[in-house]
């Protein structure tokens, strides 16, 4: 049953799901990208940008809003600059609910839905919010699950006007990082991760120089995509190594551009989705790391410990392997960490401390190795649902300029971060 | 005040579980819970051990303050408004060596930002918050 974390495949010795191939993604939509919400147009506000995503999710899969009996969401949406005190817009725009979240019961009376069953808006963020949905439909809480997962950009500075980095104290567990500068989020502890990687193996921060370009690269052919849509130019070798830097090593070019925007997906059963629209892409197992560090920062050693885990766990309950996955899309929030789950899920042979060595290799789309093909969120904006519809559209065959020209039957996605973060394996056929 | 230009540090607000460690600070000490039963230390405080789960065993025990510095960044671009006026500022990750797997954090202050001998021997200091709370820090050995 879906409850809390009660649903998570987050421990070893599990098994096989029990839901293997018995569940399929039929449907994706995207709506519309921005750098920021400019607060007047509504049908750019986080409301506005769910409900065009949802409808195209919805046609995608060919589908009616009747078919709809489940809706998942998550308020993890990051919109972290504050507006209260602020004034609202008329109904239904007059609260937060379709400002700076999305909730279920806001999208069943903006849509018209009759026929909803199951109710959840307390996902986690996307990455363990695509297991969940996938075991919702899989234990018959609902047949067919719409899923949406908004990303907010509200004015100002990112971050800035967060009221805890504005704080002259520093309550809870922060009495314990921020008096020392320590920002929340996933920059600072994945950092202190990466500069004892390079320690260990040798390592140096260019190293991540062609990541960056092939991501920017890939990012390109991604029509929706911020930087399609809004720098479409390739950057340089010399302006990464150039970039402006943040926290020394980490340069802008390193993190994702917080963008305003929002993706759709629809989880239905494996005997439902034989007849729609689209090919199903087959969920093959969820896997999930919830867990923390000994101490104040975790380290490279607990983080790899976590993705050898998260790895274990994926391959026991999908039944593949590391030679088996075609397509890989882990998380590139920060360029910083993503070599961690390269590493742990020993994609195309990479072993610990060899992932700079592979990104200087052929990770073009059109090459042998095409590493994140999505572009990730460093080449589209920082949406995190690309991770997901790149591998949808990679086993389609419909990702056009970004379609792979290896075997593409396969693909593995999921975010966050080594330690906290949610897997989903697909395939193109159910076993 | 800090002895670093220009930072404002937070001050950390005590609650129940981290009263001890904060009046010890301000005694110029640093505790430590020690689970008796695993004789496991614990940083940041907990209400359980890591190790066994029990909240039975833990007591506060004094360290000695030494420790290496294992990694550093620098911080150009805080979003965090104390730090702004403080940049660059060092950022590194301590180690103690009674137990290296413990680790603090510390802006080094006196080594300057990006001068930062990873691997050194650092010694326990105290630094002064906005409201006069002191907190735990760390200095290379001269």
């Amino acid at each position: 049953m879906v409850s809390n974390t009660g649903w998570m495949r987050n421990r070893e010795g599990m098994g096989v799901w029990e839901h293997r191939g018995k569940v399929a993604l039929v449907g994706w939509g995207q709506s519309h990208m921005d750098r920021r919400w400019d607060g007047v147009a509504l049908d750019r506000s986080c409301g506005g940008l769910t409900k065009e995503a949802c409808l195209k999710a919805i046609a995608d899969a060919g589908l009616s809003l009747d078919d709809i009996d489940g809706l998942i969401t998550s308020p993890e949406t990051r919109a972290e600059q504050t507006w209260a005190p602020r004034p609202y817009f008329d109904p239904p725009y007059d609260t937060e609910d379709g400002l700076t979240k999305t909730s279920a019961e806001w999208i069943q009376r903006e849509l018209g839905l009759k026929n909803v069953k199951y109710f959840n808006s307390d996902a986690p963020y996307i990455g363990p919010m695509m297991g969940l949905a996938a075991q919702a439909v899989g234990d018959g809480l609902c047949e067919t699950a719409l899923v949406w997962y908004p990303m907010v950009n509200l004015e100002g500075r990112y971050g800035h006007n967060n009221p805890q980095n504005n704080n002259q104290e520093a309550p809870g567990a922060s009495a314990f990082t921020l008096p020392w500068g320590y920002q929340n989020g996933a920059m600072f502890n994945n950092l202190v991760v990466f500069q004892q990687y390079c320690q260990k193996y040798g390592k140096s921060h260019d190293g991540l120089a062609p990541l960056c370009l092939n991501l920017r690269r890939n990012g390109l052919m991604t029509p929706w995509g911020y930087y399609a849509l809004y720098e479409p130019y390739q950057l340089t070798r010399e302006d990464y190594l150039n970039g402006r830097v943040i926290e020394e090593p980490l340069v802008i070019y390193d993190c994702d551009r917080p963008v305003n925007t929002c993706a759709a997906f629809i989880f239905t059963t494996a005997e439902r989705a034989k007849d729609l629209r689209q090919k199903p892409v087959y969920v093959l197992n969820h896997a999930q790391n919830n867990g923390t560090g000994r101490s104040t920062m975790a380290t490279l050693e607990e983080h790899q410990e976590a993705v050898a885990s998260l790895a274990r766990k994926m391959w026991e309950g999908s039944g593949l392997g590391p030679d088996d996955v075609d397509i890989f899309n882990p998380y590139d929030g920060y360029l910083t960490f993503t070599q961690q789950f390269l590493e742990g899920f020993q994609w195309h042979g990479v072993k610990w401390g060899e992932a700079h060595d592979f990104y200087a290799e052929d990770i073009r789309v059109e090459g042998p190795h095409p590493f994140l093909s999505s572009g990730g969120n460093n080449g589209t904006g920082r949406n995190r649902a690309v991770l997901f519809s790149d591998s949808i559209e990679q086993l389609r065959g419909t990702a056009g300029p970004r379609q792979v020209t290896v075997r593409a039957e396969t693909a593995l996605a999921g975010c966050n971060t080594p330690d906290s973060c949610g897997f989903l394996m697909m395939s193109k056929h159910p076993s | 005040m800090s002895t670093i230009p220009g930072l404002e540090r937070p001050a950390p607000v005590p609650n129940e579980l981290t009263q001890p460690f904060w009046d010890a600070c301000n005694e110029r000490r640093l505790v430590l819970q020690n689970c008796t039963s695993c004789e496991r230390l614990h940083y940041p405080p907990t209400q359980r051990c890591n190790r066994c789960g029990s909240g039975d065993n833990l007591q506060w025990q004094e360290v000695e303050g030494k420790g290496h510095i294992d990694v550093y960044m620098v911080i150009r671009d805080s979003r965090i408004r104390g730090f702004r006026s403080a940049q660059p500022i060092n950022f590194a990750v301590i180690t103690l060596d009674e137990d290296p797997g413990i680790n603090f954090l510390s802006n080094l202050p006196g080594t300057p930002p990006g001068e930062v001998p990873v691997g050194a021997p650092v010694e326990l200091i105290f630094e002064e918050t906005s409201n006069g709370q002191l907190v735990h820090e760390w200095q290379v050995v001269a």
